[in-house]
């Protein structure tokens, strides 16, 4: 009887050795999968044309200096106004959403009046409408209010962030019970500087995550920017990106396009690399309820 | 008695005012930037307004012309808007499928105490990054990797695994399966950890009594974890169903917007990028996004309807 059971038990710790062995080299294989365009990429970006055409390498190369000053400086496609430019147009996004969808989170969380159900239903119902939907509208009254060049209409717009909100609101839900709200109000005090001074900063890590979502999503954004924008200075990365696959590919330095590719999405990673966790944390909280 | 009552309701009344204070720049920017645009969407539909050339043309009330014109074949016997369509839906079933079987069985290695993986962290920032990364750039980047000249080509020819490069990009199998393998690579750790995220929320006393009666693994996943997922596998699926209509930026820049080869992997974001950017067409556009308006709001009901049915 004893030795069975313990003959038993080995045979399922074999199996569970195996299962776990099975898993980990399931996870390395996504882990080579996921890396191994970014690992190229970043290789090729040290290296000089000549060598790119020569064949296939594993390791850095020394022309990394020289490609990133040769890609800072092309004449057709300017890279660093295109960051810049995004980098405007990504943080006001971040910044409006994450304020107003507080704001308008606080509202309906802190308040009692009769539309606040239907405003949240609406809210809510909204949420999953693609913004291509309402592209022909947005577009024709963008050209209709000579607002094509202009990032009013990529920026203004995140005042109105549906997904934004609701993070918010759960957060709100989680963290901040009406007593402390009733607490928080002086009487007579203003409602508006009350939410400014004490509610904010009490929603900081729930607007630090959104922040870098916003902001993220706006720097990768595409599909609305290339249609409003045309003019030169006014372009942002994405576009630039899209110019390079529209040129006549066979005569560009490939040492400079990987560059450009290497800088379009460093910046995220950056941020990335720094704050993995939160971002990761951030994920879950506000999207899936319970 | 009085004296108690009447300052709440003042209080009541005041405090009502800031609500929709507070909410009123949402719905002002909302109703401006989307409301009146999707209307006037809408109202396009039904009108013919175009550019040909320098001439503009319209716009005049055509009813359901525009409309008609979508789903009439062309004279090789094709309707454009479902062939891309079409498109559309395998190219997200495609990367979809493998993304929600693969974050759901890794949602259950890394949620496992009998397996206790180690390394989760690292596991989930790297799983998670793609989706950070700018789909243009990360489509670009596919673009020059596999190349006739890129470093994939180069790779298999100096293992002496080919001799002429793979075209890539001239044949419908690959250029498909590398937009299916992008958008897999870009959202699988999303829902990875969205799944996660909905297993830890599973009452563990459920898993220990299932051990406790012996269950096996694959017993308690499809009797226990799945059933109780279910809801949050259902948003999931809408979701990246949502995702996958809206599918644009990685198969144009890939093909300069031009769905090669033979427009097969054109999607439905595509098209209409095509009505509205280029030829301004904003009558087809409006026709267009109609139609995807629709599907999106059927989708997303089926979806909904055909994962739930169980749990009556």
């Amino acid at each position: 009887m004893k030795k069975s059971n313990s003959a038993d038990s080995r045979v399922a710790k074999a199996r569970l050795t195996a299962a776990r062995a099975l898993v980990y080299a399931f996870l390395i294989f996504l882990t080579v999968l996921c890396l191994f365009s970014f690992y190229m990429l970043f290789i090729n970006a040290t290296r000089s044309n000549a060598d790119l055409q020569g064949g296939f390498r594993l390791f850095p190369s020394d022309y990394f200096f020289k490609n990133l000053y040769n890609a800072w400086t092309d004449a057709s496609i300017n890279i660093p106004r295109g960051m810049l430019n995004s980098f405007i147009i990504a943080a006001s996004s971040a910044l409006l959403s994450t304020y107003f969808s507080a704001l308008t989170a606080y509202g309906i969380h802190a308040y009692h009046f009769r539309l606040k159900k239907l405003a949240f239903s609406f809210i809510m119902a909204v949420m999953v409408i693609p913004q291509q939907v309402s592209a022909t509208g947005f577009y024709q009254l963008c050209v209709k209010f000579g607002l094509t060049n202009s990032y009013i209409p990529l920026i203004v717009p995140s005042i109105a962030s549906p997904v934004v909100f609701f993070y918010m609101k759960q957060y709100m839900e989680s963290v901040l019970p009406m007593e402390i709200v009733e607490a928080a109000r002086v009487d007579g005090s203003n409602e508006f500087s009350t939410f400014n001074k004490i509610i904010l900063p009490m929603l900081k890590p729930a607007m630090a995550v959104q922040m870098i979502f916003a902001f993220v999503a706006s720097w990768n954004n595409y599909f609305m920017p290339a249609l409003l924008l045309d003019k030169a200075e006014m372009k942002t990365v994405p576009i630039m990106i899209a110019q390079l696959r529209a040129a006549d590919y066979s005569k560009f330095d490939m040492g400079k396009v990987y560059m450009f590719i290497l800088l379009a999405i460093l910046p995220v990673v950056i941020v990335y690399i720094c704050l993995s966790k939160y971002i990761i944390k951030g994920v879950t909280a506000g999207s899936v309820k319970g | 008695m009085k004296r108690l009552a009447d300052p709440r309701k003042r209080k009541g009344i005041s405090y009502a005012k800031w609500g929709y204070l507070f909410i009123a720049p949402f719905f002002i920017v909302y109703g401006l930037f989307t409301l009146v645009p999707q209307v006037m969407t809408i109202y396009n539909s039904f009108f013919e307004n175009y550019r040909e050339g320098l001439k503009q043309v319209g716009p005049n009330f055509v009813g359901l012309d525009n409309y008609i014109k979508l789903f009439t074949p062309d004279k090789n016997g094709n309707i454009d808007i479902l062939k891309y369509a079409w498109n559309t839906l395998v190219l997200w079933v495609g990367g979809a499928v493998p993304q929600i079987l693969v974050a759901l069985l890794l949602a259950v290695f890394f949620t496992s105490y009998r397996l206790n993986i180690k390394g989760q962290q690292f596991f989930k920032t790297v799983i998670y990054m793609p989706n950070l990364i700018m789909a243009s750039a990360f489509s670009m980047l596919f673009f020059t990797l596999f190349s006739n000249s890129g470093p994939v080509n180069q790779l298999l020819t100096q293992m002496g695994w080919i001799d002429q490069p793979i075209e890539f990009f001239a044949q419908k199998i690959t250029v498909r399966g590398l937009i299916c393998l992008m958008n897999f690579l870009l959202w699988f750790g999303n829902t990875t950890i969205l799944l996660m995220a909905g297993i830890m929320g599973i009452d563990q006393n459920l898993f220990e009594a299932a051990n406790i009666d012996g269950a096996s693994s694959l017993q308690v996943f499809f009797k226990v974890t799945l059933p109780l997922l279910m809801p949050i596998l259902v948003y999931t699926v809408i979701t990246a169903m949502i995702g996958g209509i809206q599918m644009f930026d990685v198969p144009q820049v890939l093909t300069n917007g031009a769905g090669t080869p033979n427009r097969t992997s054109t999607t439905l974001v595509m098209y209409l990028n095509n009505y509205l950017k280029t030829s301004k067409n904003y009558g087809m556009s409006g026709a267009i996004s109609v139609v995807i308006f629709i599907i999106t709001g059927l989708l997303s009901m089926v979806v909904y309807r055909s994962l739930t049915r169980k749990d009556d």
